[in-house]
């Protein structure tokens, strides 16, 4: 158990070194808040969200109109939680 | 299941139509402010859950069948999924009611405006089938999770 113990520690050092390592070439490529690389989407959907969903709230128009595809994967992982958890407790529901 | 005090029931009791309330009106000015169906969904189900947790699951698993719930879920997704069908003439999820004279479809002027309730095309239509769903679903689940570990017979073993 204690050589498990070494070398799950070892493993732990190069993982974390090499995560860190990868990270620091990225520090001075951080962009500022607000700058974002390809702001042409957000651009699009601020200026024309208004006018196309007639939705004043911009979320609300892309998340059921521009991306409605996303909003039905999210609910149909809904649909699934309830339809586990009834599958699985319903015997304790009943009896 | 120990019975809670009276106190705890008839704050619940009072709270619970202001929590609704509240959900609701989350749910219908989704396409206006912060929100929309899946939050007021939730507001509205843990008021639901006040209720479980105050007055027992028993008594309220008398008033309410899981399978209604069910039905109210299988609705709300069939709803979602029929509303974005409408304007399939043009791509699935097209918003074919914005811009028109009918229910809804006001375009406001552009920047900031009062807000109008009948705006956004199928997005409040959309808004109220996804909130349905939540609301139907996640009070199924806090109500099967309640009932299933009350005391009395519900833990296994």
């Amino acid at each position: 158990m204690r050589s498990r113990d070494a070398v799950a520690l070892i493993a732990l050092v190069l993982l974390g070194s090499f995560m860190i390592m990868s990270v620091l070439p990225l520090a001075n490529m951080i962009r500022p808040f607000g700058e974002p690389v390809n702001p042409e989407m957000d651009d699009y959907i601020i200026t024309h969200a208004q006018n196309e969903t007639g939705a004043n709230n911009a979320v609300t128009s892309v998340v059921f109109d521009y991306r409605g595809f996303d909003t039905l994967g999210e609910a149909t992982v809904l649909f699934t939680a309830v339809a586990g958890v009834i599958l699985i407790l319903r015997r304790y529901a009943h009896g | 299941m120990d019975e809670t005090s009276k106190i705890i029931k008839t704050v619940s009791s009072v709270m619970f139509p202001f929590v609704t309330i509240y959900g609701l009106y989350v749910i219908l000015h989704g396409h206006l402010t912060p929100g929309g169906g899946f939050q007021g969904g939730a507001i509205v189900a843990s008021g639901c859950a006040l209720l479980v947790v105050a007055f027992g699951s028993d008594a309220i698993a008398k008033r309410v069948k899981e399978s209604q719930l069910s039905l109210l879920e299988s609705i709300g997704a069939l709803g979602f999924i029929s509303l974005a069908f409408v304007g399939i003439a043009t791509t699935f999820f097209y918003n074919s009611l914005a811009g028109t004279k009918f229910l809804f479809g006001k375009i406001p002027p552009y920047g900031s405006n009062p807000g109008y309730l009948s705006s956004g095309g199928l997005l409040p239509l959309m808004n109220l089938a996804v909130g349905t769903k939540v609301i139907a679903g996640l009070f199924a689940i806090v109500l099967i999770l309640a009932i299933a570990t009350r005391k009395k017979g519900g833990r296994s073993k």
